[in-house]
């Protein structure tokens, strides 16, 4: 059996059947770090041997029959968590050697699930990109084809949960971080309803867009890992006391009669025709399954991305003010270029002066696109669309111009900018193989219905199923 | 006549005596603690680390605001302060910009002006605001260290209007925030150690011969209308005041410099001056040209706080000293002495403690506990237990030793025979000589009319005679 190409819900059959041990499992997968990192360059940290160590635990405990939801299981944490004892760089210079004193309470809690952390995967430093370039440590290649970008931020997580590395990869979902790589790399990215998952610990990039959730190979994965990550949290005073549904029961639920809406401005001039196609292709599996699709209108859809923009840089440039110089132990003037810029755009916004025109502006254009979902969904019950207008695309491609790499955020920022959440689940793939992502968006707290959608779409389709071929 | 008058505002941060600190669960008391030895990832501003407000703190600051006579905003929220220092861990200070908790307050306070008459003025309280304190900076030769322990401890802003116009004003207006807050027991208050600071912002007017007191008589005395007089075009702001005794040397000397430049016909620069009190002086430390751009804007780590009607009531301000000092005018205390038994806390429990002692027959006044407590200093270390069995002692006969005074009577009286004789003989002046003796013997620890009446009784005594 071929280890590193289960679900985690197989993974979790196995290791309680007694298939195999979870240091086989971890060992299978760090074995193909070993293998195909040095290509890909998904991974930033291995942690080899106190993976080992917890696997060995780990299987004493499944041979007393615990069960907690991720007992044995190696995941893969963006090296933007902070880690007790692991180095944590968020792919920065600035934080090279930077090894934190305390774990983040999502880390908190998927350890005490049984998880186990077999690395740190690479990101765009402090979470600043659409496509992985922007690393203080490299570009991850997209395992479907190594001239192509991976999507970011969370590119290592993308690559390492696509190549086999890590059942399960972590990310920060600021403007598309999660969503994107998800759908550049075939997997199931869920950025959680804002302040669902606690933000304490995580390296901060946009306070009030930042949202902690993580990739995985299916649907169902992703709602056990988020079972796990979700609640109240008296660390972080932004996240909700709702109660965390269960997930798994819920997803198995029928979706007839649901109403699905299409907003127009996500499918106009701008969205690749392929990658429009796959997203009607979809819509049409779940007209078959008995959902409703309404046609919407967002209208405020083309202030979404310049409010992001804003708000954004804004918060990334009182954000990275701690990284002084006195402390960590590096200037400031190792702040890569996209840093750079946006500590500068952001100093900008919210300069005296300039705050009316830009900040406060912002501030006043986030209210109206909240208020745009708000309206469709006393119409609909999720809204589906493309996650980017476009297909992967090659290295410096984008690069050059920072303001089409901007551009790319369009579909995705929405749901930042209004903190509702939103899934990015598999549609399918070009001619050429390459990846096409659908996200599902919901109101605050319908994590639940957007799984429920996903998972009946993903039994209908199992595009999971296809898996790259990687090159050494 | 003086062609300047001083227009001056106060700002006067306290720190909050809170368990724990502003955003995390450190202990708030730092003093004398090891440095950086009450810290954690979210005081040292560590990356990912997040801020939870002290609801404890917000109350508090609620309380201030209400004490002070302010308006108690609905909805308040924190905002972020941007300045670059290395006591400042995260680069920013979490603040209030424009909506703070509390606003529009006022402070009336009884003053002796120039003709030593007590008159009240109004001084108008723009805002009470909620921050976090900053980190420690320590200059060890030729390093400097940094301690964090500070670092988060809840801080309460005030700041005033210009409404001060002398350094006097100014003293008396501080001591009475100082007792104020000690009254609520929200904090020492303490300026040496620093849990109390104040930073004036200090300008001088040129005045017209006669314009001043035409404006005068335009000002509003209602603490909800902005002055009709006009401010100067700068100020100056001072900084590093740590002690009462420094407020009057400071800005007098501020005083007498800005008007030193005005006299040359040039305008003071707008700036930030620190005080240097070996010597008396301000000196310059920032000028307009270096101020801060502070790129204010509201905290996504924290949620606006709503405070309904309900809640804000239901924090109370207990009597406050000026409150008590009326209450005191009518009990019948001198104004003097009333005001010297509300500046200390312990001292005004330990005399309402007392005086809720009092009993009728014990015949004891109010106005004696006042008296006793401020012209005998060492009975303020006492219980109001033992205070008020002092008082009764005063009030009542001296207490004595009953038995111990007829054993010396009879003793006396056996040895002074030829007293005794005269007495019997009709000499009345004789037994003044066997009060003293026996006064004496008893050192002083007699009433003179038991005495005599004893004595009386005693050589009166048939037996008395059988002895000779």
């Amino acid at each position: 059996m071929e280890l590193t190409s289960l679900t985690l819900k197989e993974a979790l059959e196995g290791l309680e059947n007694k298939k195999f041990s979870s240091v086989e499992l971890v060992k299978s997968h760090i074995s193909r770090i070993k293998k195909f990192n040095k290509k890909i360059n998904a991974f930033v940290t291995i942690c080899e041997e106190e993976a080992l160590k917890q696997a060995r635990e780990a299987d004493k405990l499944i041979a007393k029959k615990a069960k907690n939801a991720l007992l044995g299981i190696p995941i893969a944490l963006k090296d933007n968590w902070v880690t007790k004892g692991v180095k944590s760089t968020a792919a920065s210079k600035v934080l090279d050697n930077y090894v934190p004193q305390y774990d983040a309470t999502a880390i908190v809690r998927l350890k005490a699930a049984g998880a186990i952390i077999i690395g740190k995967t690479n990101l765009d430093a402090w979470g600043h990109g659409s496509s992985g370039e922007h690393s203080d440590y490299g570009n991850t290649l997209n395992p479907w084809d190594y001239s192509r970008v991976t999507g970011g931020s969370s590119s290592g997580s993308g690559a390492a949960v696509s190549a086999g590395m890590a059942l399960v990869g972590t990310g920060t979902d600021t403007g598309g971080s999660i969503r994107q790589p998800a759908a550049f790399c075939n997997v199931v990215g869920l950025k959680p309803t804002y302040g669902r998952v606690s933000r304490y610990g995580i390296i901060a990039m946009a306070s009030s867009t930042d949202s902690i959730g993580h990739l995985t190979k299916t649907v169902w994965d992703s709602a056990r890992v988020l079972s796990v990550t979700a609640g109240f949290d008296p660390m972080d005073a932004t996240t909700g006391k709702n109660e965390v549904p269960d997930y798994e029961e819920i997803l198995r639920g029928k979706i007839s009669g649901l109403k699905i809406g299409i907003p127009k401005e996500y499918f106009g001039k701008g969205t690749d025709e392929i990658v429009a196609d796959a997203c009607h292709k979809a819509l049409k599996v779940l007209e078959d399954l008995g959902c409703k699709l309404v046609n919407i209108s967002l209208p405020h859809t083309k202030y979404a991305y310049p409010v992001y923009a804003v708000i954004q840089t804004s918060e990334v440039s009182s954000n990275l003010l701690r990284y002084d110089g006195v402390r960590y132990g590096n200037e400031r003037k190792m702040f890569g270029d996209e840093a750079k810029r946006r500590i500068m755009m952001g100093t900008h916004s919210l300069s005296s002066g300039y705050a009316d025109k830009y900040y406060h502006q912002s501030l006043k254009g986030r209210t109206l696109i909240i208020r745009d979902f708000m309206e469709a969904y006393k119409k609909v019950d999720v809204i589906a669309c493309p996650v980017w207008p476009f297909l992967p695309f090659k290295f410096d491609e984008r690069a050059i111009d920072p303001l089409k790499m901007y551009l790319s955020d369009v579909f995705t920022a929405p749901a930042n900018v209004s903190g509702n959440p939103s899934l990015s689940v598999p549609a399918g793939f070009s001619r050429d193989k390459l990846p096409i992502g659908i996200q599902f968006m919901g109101p605050n707290y319908s994590e639940d219905l957007l799984y429920k959608v996903a998972y009946a779409y993903e039994q209908e389709t199992k595009w999971y199923l296809e898996k790259p071929k990687l090159k050494e | 006549m003086n062609k300047y008058k001083p227009v001056i505002g106060l700002e006067i941060h306290v720190e909050l005596k809170t368990k724990s600190k502003m955003f995390c669960g450190c202990p708030a008391v730092f003093f004398g603690k090891k440095p950086n030895t009450q810290t954690c990832p979210v005081c040292l501003g560590l990356p990912g680390a997040l801020p939870v407000p002290n609801r404890k703190a917000i109350d508090w600051t609620i309380l201030i605001g209400k004490a002070l006579n302010c308006k108690i905003n609905e909805v308040s929220k924190f905002d972020r302060k941007h300045y670059f220092y290395p006591d400042l861990p995260k680069g920013y200070q979490i603040s209030q910009y424009d909506e703070p908790i509390a606003i529009d307050g006022s402070l009336k306070l009884k003053i002796k002006n120039e003709k030593l008459k007590i008159e009240e003025k109004t001084f108008r309280i723009t805002r009470v605001h909620l921050e976090e304190d900053t980190g420690k900076l320590l200059h060890v030769g030729a390093d400097t260290l940094v301690d964090f322990n500070r670092s988060g401890v809840p801080l309460v802003e005030v700041v005033t209007e210009p409404d001060f116009d002398n350094a006097d004003d100014v003293k008396r207006f501080l001591e009475e925030l100082q007792v104020i807050i000690r009254y609520l027991g929200v904090s020492d208050a303490d300026m040496e150690k620093g849990s109390m600071r104040l930073e004036p912002n200090i300008s001088v007017r040129k005045l017209e011969v006669g314009s001043w007191e035409l404006e005068e008589r335009k000002k509003p005395q209602t603490s909800n209308h902005k002055p009709q007089t006009f401010l100067p075009k700068y100020k100056v702001e001072v900084k590093n005041i740590n002690s009462f005794r420094f407020v009057k040397q400071a800005i007098e000397y501020e005083v007498e410099r800005q008007i030193g430049i005005l006299e040359k016909g040039e305008t003071p620069m707008q700036e930030t001056r620190g005080f240097d009190d070996k010597k008396g002086i301000t000196y310059g430390q920032r000028s307009k040209e270096e101020a801060h751009d502070y790129r204010y804007f509201p905290e996504p780590d924290i949620p606006p706080m709503t405070f309904s009607k309900k809640y804000i009531e239901g924090i109370e301000v207990p009597e406050l000293p000026n409150q008590k000092v009326e209450r005191y005018l009518k009990l019948g205390l001198r104004y003097s002495n009333a005001f010297t038994l509300t500046r200390n806390k312990k001292l005004n429990d330990l005399f309402e403690e007392t005086t809720s002692k009092i009993k009728v027959q014990d015949k004891i006044q109010v106005t004696d506990i006042a008296n006793l407590l401020i012209n005998k200093r060492e009975f303020a270390n006492l219980s109001s237990e033992e205070l008020y069995r002092k008082l009764k002692e005063l009030k009542s006969p001296k207490q004595f030793d009953e038995k111990l005074l007829d054993t010396t009577i009879n003793q006396l009286i056996g040895v002074n025979k030829k007293a005794v004789e005269d007495y019997k003989k009709g000499k009345e002046n004789a037994i003044m000589f066997l009060v003293g003796q026996v006064m004496g013997e008893m050192k002083g620890k007699a009433d003179a009319k038991t005495v005599i009446s004893k004595l009386k009784a005693q050589m009166s005594n048939p037996n008395l005679k059988s002895k000779n």
